[in-house]
């Protein structure tokens, strides 16, 4: 019963986390947006492998929770840089000259 | 469930638990539909990331905890631990290099009141925004 309560907020706060990466004015509202959801489909992950008697789920939220934060780094990157392939680092980016790294 | 089998040679125990991983996700679920809805309400990104950050750690450990609590000493509590410590570096990780590509886009918070001109010193004096 507890599960299906947790479930059910889970599902809630997901529903909230679509609509603000739906109509966020920005990309950076989108991938915080969908950064938390990442998080949430973990709990929800895990929580559903104990509602359906079949905890081996826990693997696959494990792995969610890695791809997720893999997945956010590199859609930040992509970008910020325009391509995956050049190296990150705010001193190699200032040595090439890099576009729209002025920053401090 | 392997884990309600450990526990079913004393009922009493077995009673505690559940009230126990009744509370943790319970207040796992308050803090994650809390921060959902921060994350629809707040006006601003950098408000927003707040929100966000409310269901990262506290939200995702409160109901970890609560389901480690039902599943028992078994394998499926050793991955739930492994589930939290990496939510826990990989929560302000993610957060940090977000607000780093914010900031440097040049992305700023929108302050009120008395923040205000302090802020602005702060960014012209540091910053200079291609």
């Amino acid at each position: 019963m507890m599960f299906v309560a947790g479930t059910a907020g889970l599902a809630a706060a997901i529903i909230l986390g679509l609509v603000r990466a739906l109509l966020g004015p920005t990309l950076y509202d989108r991938v915080l947006a969908v950064n938390s959801i990442g998080t949430m489909t973990v709990l929800m992950i895990a929580v559903l492998g104990f509602l359906m008697g079949r905890p081996e789920f826990m693997d696959i939220a494990l792995l969610y929770a890695l791809i997720n934060f893999i997945g956010t780094i590199a859609v930040l990157k992509f970008f910020r840089y325009g391509d995956m392939a050049r190296p990150g680092g705010r001193h190699i980016a200032r040595e090439g000259g890099g576009e729209g790294d002025a920053d401090d | 469930m392997p884990g309600k089998v450990a526990g079913k040679a004393t009922p009493m125990i077995n009673v505690i638990l559940d009230i126990v991983s009744w509370v943790l996700i319970l207040s796992g679920t308050f803090f994650v539909v809390t921060g959902a809805i921060g994350l629809v309400r707040l006006p601003d990104v950098y408000t927003r990331m707040h929100g966000a950050g409310l269901v990262d750690t506290l939200g995702a450990a409160l109901f970890l905890a609560g389901l480690m609590v039902q599943g028992g000493f078994t394998l499926i509590s050793v991955k739930l631990g492994l589930i939290i410590v990496l939510l826990f570096f990989t929560s302000p990780t993610s957060s940090y290099a977000l607000a780093n590509a914010l900031r440097s886009q040049g992305v700023r918070a929108r302050a009120t009141g008395e923040d205000l001109p302090e802020e602005k010193e702060e960014e012209g004096s540091t910053s200079t925004p291609s």
